[in-house]
């Protein structure tokens, strides 16, 4: 019964509040953060129950990759923005991903691995 | 041609079969390499220049599509609710973890900028290149840095670890769920976590939530280290 029209107008009515909070606040916060919280917040407040949204928001969710091409595509005009330091910059890209990747996973691997060889050892 | 340009859907329809066929050659090779964003991309690209489209034609069809990449953000808080308690018992991994991977993305910029001999405007757009467009683009601006190279070392970054992601966790035995959401969302934000919700609940929620929290710790590191170079 209308379910996805609901569930829509829920998900883009909170989108249009967090487009709402980056034009009034002065933090470089996208919209959609702050509508991330936002969501977050009044699900947590229970103000919003998780079948109002979870439809939609999967749909979304399974579809998103596709919704990183047409800006990705947007390179085949500014490249030549690259060309003078083209290969420094994929350089410094393909490391510097790498070193992030492997420095966060490892960080936080090790504190949870931590926790969890301390808990075992409680009695 | 004439037909593309004058098209509303010709950019949308590319984007998505692209997409399709990049998802298809992935299933059938197993290949890392044949990621369908990047499929997608090349493919895309290759077909706008064979036939001459230019790209103000085919994002007049294809904008719809980004267009719904805020309100996907939005959604993320999803997974993240799911996972809620397991936020909470992990908070000191989430942090220490994500806080690591925003000083080792600018440490690893600045050293390599000196190694490249890359001048000041170059460092600046290169330092916000692994957190969330929106914000990326005001620290870029704010430093002095070229946004479009920065837009372009995000789509990069973005891009490639979502590609290498699974590799890179096998090769460094990076096998915790948390671990692996939190290190896909710092290093290649919303493109890695789209990878990270394929990987599993955990790691989507993860990976969400590093993207916001990367995103806002850059705000607060990238003007501390601008002088630098």
């Amino acid at each position: 019964m209308m379910k996805y029209l609901k569930q829509f107008s829920v998900i883009l009515g909170i989108t249009l509040a967090g487009e709402w909070l980056n034009y009034i606040l002065p933090f470089p916060v996208p919209a959609g953060v702050y509508g991330l919280f936002l969501l977050l917040m009044l699900l947590c407040g229970g103000i919003l129950k998780l079948e109002q949204v979870e439809g939609a928001g999967n749909l979304l969710l399974d579809i998103m990759s596709v919704m990183f091409v047409p800006s990705a595509v947007g390179l085949m005009d500014s490249y030549h923005q690259l060309q003078s330091a083209l290969v420094p910059i994929v350089c410094i890209c393909v490391v510097s991903t790498i070193i992030v990747m492997v420095a966060t996973g490892k960080a936080a691997q090790f504190i949870i691995g931590r926790k969890a060889k301390k808990e075992a050892a409680k009695p | 041609m004439n037909f593309p340009q004058k098209s509303l859907y010709f950019g949308a329809v590319l984007s998505l079969l692209t997409f399709w066929f990049g998802t298809w050659l992935k299933k059938k090779t197993g290949w890392a390499i044949l990621n369908p964003i990047l499929v997608s991309i090349l493919l895309c690209i290759a077909i706008l220049k064979l036939f001459r489209v230019d790209y103000a034609s085919y994002e007049a069809g294809a904008k719809y599509i980004g267009y719904l990449l805020t309100p996907t953000t939005v959604c993320l808080a999803i997974p993240l609710y799911k996972q809620l308690s397991l936020l909470r018992q992990n908070l000191a991994a989430v942090i220490i973890g994500i806080f690591s991977g925003v000083m080792a993305s600018a440490a690893s910029i600045f050293a390599m900028c000196l190694l490249f001999g890359l001048n000041h405007t170059y460092y600046v757009s290169l330092l916000p290149k692994s957190i969330t467009t929106a914000i990326a683009m005001g620290v870029s601006e704010e430093a002095g840095g070229i946004v479009t190279i920065t837009i372009a070392c995000i789509i990069i970054t973005g891009t490639l670890g979502n590609i290498i992601g699974e590799s890179i966790f096998k090769w460094t035995h990076l096998d915790n769920p948390i671990a692996r959401g939190l290190a896909l969302g710092t290093s290649a934000h919303a493109v890695g976590t789209a990878k990270a919700m394929e990987l599993g609940e955990i790691e989507g929620a993860m990976s969400s939530l590093a993207v916001a929290v990367a995103g806002l710790m850059t705000v607060i590191v990238v003007p501390l280290v601008t002088g630098l170079i």
